[in-house]
C-alpha cells in the first residue's frame, strides 16, 4: 500500500489509500515516522479519503502517531475518514484524542 | 441447525492473507444480500480473528489458518476461525479491551472489534494447542428470499 506523504514544517500531510491492516501497517508506520522524525513538523496530518478498509492495526497506526508526535510538541489530525473506519476509531476512543473530519466534512 | 450453504478455507499464516480471507468470507455472505454496513462488519471482524492466528497463535512461526463459514436459514451467518497455534492460556485477560501482549504497536482491540461488530462471539483455546474464534452474525436481508 503506497502511501504519499507532503513534507512542511508547519502541516506534514501522509495521503494513505488502499487498504489499512496488520500486513499493510508495518510500511506506512516506517514512512511516516522516517518524514516526522526529519521535518519534526508543527502538526501531522493522516488523510483517510482513499482508504478503503481500516481494522484495529489501524488504531495502532493512529495512536501510535498521536505519541510520536505529541513527544515532539505537535498536534495530529485525521481526515477523510468513512463511515466504517470511523466505526473502528469510535470504538478506540480515537475521536478523544486527535481531531477527526470525516468524508464530506473536510476543511 | 443445519447450515444451508457452507464453505471452508485454509491458508498459510502469513499477513499478505488476511486480506484474501477478509474478501472470501465476504464474497461468500453476499448471497445473504447484507447491507453495507454488515458486510464492513464482516469483513473487520475476520480480519481481527485473522490476525490474532498470525501475530498470536503462530508468532514467529508458519502455520495453517483454517476458516469455514456457513449460512443458516434465519439469515445468521457462522464464521470460525482456528488455528494450531500457541493458544491462550487466559482467555478473559485477552477479551479485554487494551490488553494486549505487544503493546509498542497494537492497540489491543481486536476481541473488542470482534464483539461489537458481531452478535456473538466465542473463543475456545488450549495452550499448546491452539485456538477456535467463533463469530455469530445475523444479517437484516433487505429482499426476503
Amino acid at each position: 500500500m503506497p502511501v504519499r506523504i507532503e513534507k512542511n514544517k508547519n502541516l506534514t500531510t501522509a495521503f494513505l489509500s488502499g487498504e489499512i491492516d496488520h500486513h499493510s501497517s508495518a510500511f506506512l508506520r516506517e514512512e511516516i515516522d522516517k518524514a516526522v522524525n526529519v521535518v519534526m513538523p508543527r502538526e501531522l496530518c493522516l488523510d483517510f479519503m482513499h482508504v478503503s478498509f481500516m481494522d484495529s492495526s489501524g488504531i495502532g497506526l493512529v495512536m501510535g502517531r498521536y505519541k510520536l508526535m505529541h513527544a515532539i510538541g505537535g498536534k495530529l489530525k485525521v481526515r477523510g475518514v468513512n463511515a466504517s473506519t470511523m466505526k473502528v476509531m469510535k470504538l478506540a476512543g480515537l475521536d478523544l484524542l486527535a481531531k477527526i473530519d470525516c468524508k464530506g466534512e473536510e476543511r | 441447525m443445519k447450515a444451508l450453504n457452507e464453505m471452508k478455507l485454509t491458508l498459510e499464516s502469513r499477513s499478505v492473507n488476511e486480506g484474501y480471507a477478509r474478501v472470501a468470507v465476504s464474497a461468500f455472505v453476499a448471497s445473504l444480500d447484507p447491507t453495507v454496513e454488515e458486510l464492513s462488519d464482516i469483513k473487520t471482524a475476520v480480519s481481527e480473528a485473522v490476525t490474532n492466528c498470525i501475530v498470536h497463535g503462530y508468532r514467529d512461526t508458519m502455520g495453517r489458518i483454517y476458516i469455514w463459514v456457513g449460512i443458516f436459514a434465519d439469515n445468521s451467518v457462522k464464521i470460525r476461525i482456528r488455528d494450531r497455534g500457541c493458544g491462550i492460556a487466559d482467555i478473559r485477560q485477552a477479551m479485554e479491551p487494551l490488553y494486549t501482549s505487544q503493546p509498542d504497536e497494537r492497540a489491543g482491540l481486536g476481541f473488542a472489534v470482534m464483539q461489537s461488530f458481531c452478535d456473538k462471539l466465542t473463543v475456545r483455546s488450549t495452550p499448546g494447542k491452539g485456538t477456535t474464534v467463533t463469530l455469530l452474525k445475523k444479517i437484516e436481508s433487505r429482499s426476503q428470499c
